[in-house]
């Protein structure tokens, strides 16, 4: 779906400061702080910490899937099936308390059936070729469609009290498990992307798939890894959801996927791969979560803010696209 | 052109021996009217998956396209509740002029501002089923609220077929037309096959897209009036995850994702083969919920076999490949 971009070679690199100053991020945190700003001065509850650390229930799990969901679409391939594994984990896990299963158990089966899903992807992707947007629509049908047949219209209930802790724990004060959760998932796969040569070669093949073969990157085996690793995250934010709501449905986390990928993309990824960083996408989770929490507070119904993120999705995205046109950067088709 | 024609050969094939495997069971399902009405069931899903083949020929996607039904399905159904005595084939004109316009907002955005097709589409999927939050206030247009001819024209009997498979049959006799006889049907197929030799050829990809997406649009404008005025409602959330369906529909029927490749009798077929399982599963007395887990599976069967046709035919050696997903 893209064409070839001619690619702008400077002749002289940009200080460090003024590229910092000029860089996604920057504007992304200048964003996050007007968000801010306009919530703590259009409602008196925003700036509360319980009300604040209630925000961050609305973006941890989407955010530790955007996570992962990152560094797949920096290497050129997509999981659309996210939302759907959280769903089939969910109902593993509602399975595994009917035969009895304690808190251990279920965070053991939660964590493998988002590992089972992922690997499920990855084979069909890596290994038939295929491309990755149309097979994890078809999973995505798939692993939804197993949680009905278990489920049907029916829910599982009665979690263990413990178990409850993975979604409405706190570590200290207003501080909760899933933001902890959340912020170590982020600072690994930071570190992952950035300082690694797994990184390296995650950036290499969305750069250039082939070249990135013949310099000796095996490329299917890490994008393999990276569907597992997708994989897990949806497991894992099907244990902190189901920990959180306390009942599995089959349409638990409907349309999660479209969610993530905003956030994704929101934060700088670029969507044909290639580019992107994970504070970028860090704090594109957060500008979500604030927005979802301040249009809440001032009463706004969840679907208009919907018209919001879809605009801001499609503003972020062409502002710069017209901004390097008014430049005269032209690209060819 | 032999291996295109073989690949709808066998999805009609399996489609027959569905057919087949539950006539030996419940003779009554093959029975030309429930034939009839499995069509008719179809119908709305063939004409959304005729725009959306449009729009992949391109090598684009349209995840908008379940959205923009609901939203000029909601107009239309507005617009009768307040105003009856708009004359029906005038406000079908409405529609489909709104669903055009909505089709070249996400047209012009992939063309004149070059965002990537799949992000531009996700963006006014939820702007889209906002908006219809907005003009509506969260409230349902009922049965009662519309007009007799509203809700009678899908339903209205020429030679023994309800209209709503008249106009389906139209749609894909308009559309194998359009597709293979005209200049622009033609361009669908070279931008998607290799946009720079279409450059080269003096074809504009960008306006080609932006037409494939406003004609997908229209379409789907249509759609909306046909959906509201069968199921007689109209509220924020029909056709919801339906824009999936749709590109499953495509997959199925042999259309390639990366543009190019696909053909009418191929969008038709892949649309009908989720409308026998749909109608098929209650019949054999299987639960519904077995539906989504099916159509899942057919998808990736499908495109398994549709990226080892693809292979086959060896003519892609130059293209980069990889860019293109």
């Amino acid at each position: 779906m893209s064409e070839t971009t001619q690619r702008f070679i400077p002749d002289r690199l940009e200080s460090r400061w003024t590229s910092l100053l000029k860089s996604w991020e920057t504007l992304l945190v200048a964003v996050a702080v007007f968000v801010f700003v306009v919530n703590a001065l259009s409602s008196p509850y925003f700036l509360n910490a319980w009300n604040l650390s209630d925000a961050t229930f609305n973006f941890t799990e989407k955010a530790m899937i955007a996570m992962a969901m990152a560094l797949l679409i920096i290497a050129g391939e997509i999981d659309l099936s996210v939302a759907a594994i959280i769903a089939l984990a969910s109902t593993a896990m509602g399975l595994a308390l009917q035969y009895g299963a304690g808190t251990p158990e279920l965070v053991l089966v939660g964590l493998f059936v988002g590992l089972a899903c992922g690997a499920f992807n990855g084979w069909l992707v890596t290994g038939f070729g295929l491309p990755s947007i149309v097979v994890t629509i078809g999973t995505m049908s798939l692993f939804r469609g197993i949680a009905y047949i278990i489920l049907g219209d029916q829910a599982f209930t009665g979690y263990p009290a413990d178990f409850a802790w993975f979604g409405q724990g706190y570590v200290w004060w207003v501080i909760s498990f899933e933001l902890v959760l959340f912020a170590l998932v982020a600072l690994f796969f930071g570190v992952l992307l950035h300082c690694t040569g797994f990184g390296r070669q995650v950036y290499a093949i969305g750069n250039n798939p082939t070249g990135a073969l013949f310099s000796g990157v095996r490329v299917a085996r890490v994008k393999f890894v990276l569907f597992l690793m997708t994989g897990l995250m949806s497991g894992l934010a099907a244990i902190c959801l189901t920990a959180r709501l306390g009942s599995t449905r089959p349409s638990i986390a409907f349309a999660w996927e479209l969610e993530v990928v905003t956030m994704v993309v929101l934060g700088g990824v670029n969507i044909l791969g290639g580019s992107g960083s994970i504070p970028g996408v860090f704090i594109a989770a957060i500008i979500m979560g604030l927005v979802t929490f301040g249009f809440g507070l001032a009463n706004v119904p969840g679907i208009v803010m919907s018209i919001f993120t879809g605009l801001l999705l499609i503003a972020v995205i062409g502002a710069p696209i017209l901004w390097h046109r008014l430049r005269g950067e032209k690209t060819l088709p | 052109m032999r291996l295109l024609k073989s690949r709808e050969i066998l999805l009609a094939a399996a489609i027959l021996v569905l057919l087949a495997a539950i006539a030996w069971r419940f003779p009554g399902f093959v029975r030309p009217a429930n034939l009839a009405n499995v069509f008719n069931d179809t119908a709305i899903l063939i004409i959304l998956a005729l725009g959306q083949m449009m729009v992949i020929l391109t090598r684009c996607i349209d995840l908008s396209m379940a959205a923009n039904l609901a939203l000029c399905g909601m107009v239309v159904a507005m617009l009768n509740a307040t105003v009856p005595g708009i004359p029906i084939p005038l406000l079908i004109l409405f529609g489909i002029g709104v669903g055009a316009l909505l089709g070249a907002f996400n047209g012009i955005l992939v063309w004149k501002v070059e965002i990537p097709p799949i992000v531009v589409t996700l963006g006014t999927l939820t702007i889209f089923r906002g908006i219809i939050f907005v003009i509506s206030g969260g409230e349902w247009v009922n049965a009662h609220q519309m007009s007799a001819a509203f809700k009678a024209l899908p339903r209205a009997p020429l030679l023994g077929l309800p209209m709503l498979s008249w106009i389906a049959l139209a749609a894909i006799a308009l559309m194998a037309l359009f597709i293979t006889r005209t200049p622009l049907g033609r361009a669908f197929y070279a931008v998607g096959g290799n946009p720079t030799a279409a450059v080269y050829t003096g074809i504009d990809v960008g306006r080609t897209r932006f037409l494939a997406f406003t004609l997908a649009g229209a379409l789907a404008g249509l759609s909306g009036y046909l959906w509201v005025s069968r199921y007689a409602v109209a509220y924020v959330d029909i056709a919801g995850g339906f824009e999936l369906d749709i590109i499953a529909a495509c997959v199925i029927g042999g259309i390639s994702i990366a543009g190019g490749i696909g053909s009418v009798g191929g969008a038709v077929l892949g649309a009908l083969f989720f409308g026998v399982v749909k109608n098929a599963l209650p019949v054999i007395d299987i639960s519904p919920f077995w539906q989504l887990a099916i159509s899942g599976s057919a998808i990736i069967l499908a495109v398994a076999f549709n990226a080892r046709a693809e292979r086959r035919q060896g003519r892609l050696i130059l293209r980069n490949r990889e860019a293109a997903t």
